[in-house]
């Protein structure tokens, strides 16, 4: 493998910088985190012009085909930009998820993603907060020609601007998946205010909730691992992007502001902080990159790469918002300075699709045994 | 936050009635007369008991005992008492826009006019600032001195015509602290405390009060912040059993626990060297980045603990404890920027206790 980016990612890498500089500018993405989805259906709109939407679809579904690493590559510069609203839940989670659904499902589901009129997202943990399957326990029973649900969903992101939800239940003890419309949820669905705002996350309450089923058994659980893979990769570059805002935006202020008659960056305490926020970057992008790759190409060891990345970044996106609101003093602590808000999306980031402890509990099974 | 102020103000007043407010003060100004270690001892006995933090923390924990120390014994009689009832609160008016780390380099002014002075000038960051009655000022008195030289500490009652009071929101979301903003502010120059142009010394007293006894009412905030954390995990069940009989979960709680009394202990220590001596030396520098470091990482710590439920914020019917463990976390980031940052407390060891050269 080469590890670096090729032309046409590059390319994709800087026309979404591009876009995003332009459309999803900070005020933007400050205004956005105030309304109740942090979604905005003109920018979705333009988003799905680009091809986004169907970005790592096939091309016969109407998709654009590309793999894993242009995946991460427009991620990376959605988590600098820090776009807010559902588009890593629609793209690179309920996507994947119907994507392995049969056609029927795929037309009435994946293409109005991809054509940007719906949004979507997935709710799968429970009370728990667990993201092991086993734990959950919403269940599903038939009901004439469709099913009903039963349960409760927490930490859902994005409920509230989806057009339809994909919900894992148990339905006679097999793992299955079910697509629920926002009408048939809508009252379930219950704001939690989580600290990273641009991003909302929700409760769902299924009580009696008629659902559609995609999948069962084998292919809904092969469907599920694979979709929370390509989520974390997903979210893991996005963790990537912020960070190297952050150092951005850190490095230029200690370039600029001056105590005792001197620029701070002079300080070596203040570069050495900033050195190491290089540092943590850096790896991550190493991280993430190979990670994506070895999903692509179906490595035997991508599931553990996918958890390497998220541990890293977990701890890197962490620290480096640290380092970055201490090298900007008390202006840093404060809610104009735009570095806590990647801070609150790094924190938020660190509890989805796995915590840390997970994560290396994983990689332990696959190195330890 | 208006209200849970006024209920640590009425929990301050029932100290003070007791005796308990200024338990290291001076009998005279309504302190208790007894040795600062005693009034460890006694902070300690609250934090056993989960007692609340008193109102006025910058009053009683800095600014009280830099009066105590240079001010004349009207301004002791005139001030003490009230900083111990919580019947005026204080704020500490020393960081100024471009004058943070450098706060020397602060360029407020104030001049002489008659018997009073007059103060023009912007301050930031100040906490209390929204509810203080009076404030500790640092202000240039001489701008053609060197910068050390020039400055003078002024006791400014808050309600002086000229005085303007904008609050800053901080990344928590509240607003704990304010811009100050001074135009044209007459002071009567009797409120002076130590020297004219001599306040660098005075501010010192401030600061190195600041680094090295904040500290101590801190412990009780954190006692009981680590009690609540296990009282928790025994109530969180995971797979079946709770969280407290969980291996991972055991180690991060021992090792915050151990945090915890090392920071105690070093609190003692610093405490009997310096009963008596009056104000602190630069190893209160220890004790600051001591107290700051902890709490960031006994705050991630308990969000490792409470997973995504710890990051729910107020008004969320599942946060832990009403939003005070995303509070708490998001709270911690200012603890190595206040009372001086953690890079100059370090700069302090080594240059002033260490002996390493000057590096700026
Ligand atoms: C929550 C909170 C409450 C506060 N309350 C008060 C208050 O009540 N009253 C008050 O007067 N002030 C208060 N402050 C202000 C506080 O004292 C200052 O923020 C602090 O001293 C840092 O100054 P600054 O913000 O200007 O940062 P700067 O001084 O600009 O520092 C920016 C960065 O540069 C680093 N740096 C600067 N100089 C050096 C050096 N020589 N060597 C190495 N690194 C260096 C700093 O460590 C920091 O990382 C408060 C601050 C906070 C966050």
């Amino acid at each position: 493998m080469r590890f670096e980016l090729n032309e046409t990612q590059l390319l994709l890498q800087k026309s979404a910088r591009e876009f995003l500089a332009n459309e999803c500018p900070m005020a933007e993405v400050r205004r956005l985190m105030e309304t109740e989805t942090a979604h905005d259906a003109g920018l979705w709109k333009k988003m799905a012009d680009q091809g986004w939407t169907g970005m790592i679809c096939d091309e016969e579904d109407g998709g654009m085909g590309l793999g894993m690493v242009e995946m991460a590559a427009v991620f990376e510069q959605m988590g600098r930009a820090l776009l807010p609203g559902p588009f890593l839940s629609s793209v690179a989670l309920a996507g994947p998820l119907v994507a392995a659904a049969g056609s029927e499902a795929k037309r009435r589901y994946l293409t109005p993603m991809i054509e940007g009129k719906a949004c979507a997202t997935a709710a799968l943990i429970e009370d728990s907060a667990e993201w092991d399957p086993a734990g959950w326990r919403t269940r599903a029973e038939a009901d004439g020609n469709g099913y009903k649900l039963h349960g409760r969903k927490m930490f859902v992101t994005d409920a509230c601007a989806s057009s339809f939800v994909v919900v894992a239940a148990r339905l006679s003890g097999e793992m299955a998946l079910f697509a629920v419309s926002k009408d048939s949820a809508g009252s379930g669905i219950c704001r939690l205010k989580g600290m990273d705002r641009t991003r909302p996350v929700y409760e769902m309450k299924f009580e009696g909730t008629p659902a559609e089923l995609l999948m069962k058994g084998a292919a809904a659980e092969n469907a599920l691992s694979h979709a929370l893979a390509v989520a974390t990769v997903a979210l893991a570059a996005e963790m990537t992007g912020g960070m190297s805002k952050v150092l951005e935006l850190t490095v230029a202020y200690a370039k600029t502001r001056k105590q005792f008659d001197q620029v701070i960056g002079k300080f070596q305490a203040v570069q050495h902080m900033c050195a190491d926020m290089f540092l943590w970057t850096e790896s991550s992008r190493s991280a993430v990159y190979y990670a994506a790759y070895a999903l692509d190409k179906r490595l035997p060891e991508a599931a553990t790469a996918v958890s390497v990345a998220k541990v890293y970044a977990g701890e890197a996106y962490r620290e480096v918002g640290n380092r970055g609101i201490q090298v900007h003093g008390g202006m840093g602590f404060t809610w104009e300075n735009d570095v806590h808000l990647y801070y609150r999306r790094a924190k938020a980031s660190e509890n989805a699709f796995g915590e840390t402890g997970d994560h290396r509990e994983r990689i332990a099974r696959q190195v330890v045994g | 936050m208006r209200e849970r102020f006024e209920h640590l103000r009425a929990w301050q007043r029932r100290l003070y009635e007791g005796g308990w407010a200024g338990v290291a003060w001076p009998k005279e100004y309504g302190g208790r007369g007894a040795s600062l270690m005693e009034q460890v001892i006694f902070l300690e006995e609250m934090a056993r008991a989960q007692a609340p933090p008193i109102a006025n923390t910058l009053g009683v924990g800095l600014i009280g005992p830099t009066i105590i120390h240079f001010g004349t014994e009207e301004q002791k009689r005139r001030f003490l008492p009230k900083i111990l009832s919580a019947e005026e609160i204080w704020c500490q008016g020393f960081s100024e826009p471009n004058a943070g780390s450098d706060v020397a380099g602060l360029r407020s002014t104030a001049r002489l006019d008659g018997d009073h002075f007059v103060i023009d000038g912007q301050k930031v960051w100040n906490s209390y600032g929204w509810v203080a009655d009076w404030c500790a000022l640092v202000v240039r008195t001489d701008p053609s001195a060197p910068k050390h030289k020039g400055l003078t500490y002024i006791l400014v009652d808050m309600k002086s015509p000229g005085i303007e009071v904008r609050p800053i929101r901080q990344m928590s979301g509240e607003s704990e602290f304010a811009e100050l903003f001074f135009n044209n502010v007459r002071t009567p120059a009797a409120n002076v405390l130590g020297k004219v142009n001599q306040g660098w010394e005075v501010a010192l007293g401030t600061l190195m009060h600041e680094r090295a006894t904040l500290g101590a009412s801190i412990t009780i905030v954190y006692r009981r912040s680590f009690d609540r954390l296990v009282e928790l995990t025994r109530q969180i069940r995971k797979n079946g059993r709770p969280l407290s009989e969980d291996a991972v979960v055991r180690q991060k709680l021992a090792q915050a626990y151990t945090e915890l009394e090392v920071f105690r202990l070093n609190q003692m220590r610093s405490i009997s060297r310096l009963s008596g001596a009056g104000i602190p030396g630069p190893e209160g520098s220890i004790l600051k980045i001591f107290w700051s470091e902890y709490n960031q990482r006994f705050q991630q710590t308990a969000q490792e603990i409470l997973g995504p439920y710890g990051m729910l914020e107020e008004g969320s019917p599942h946060a832990v404890d009403g939003g005070e463990w995303a509070y708490g976390f998001l709270r911690t980031r200012g603890n190595t920027i206040e009372a001086g940052t953690s890079e100059i407390q370090r700069n302090i060891i080594g240059h002033f206790v260490l002996g390493l050269p000057k590096s700026y």
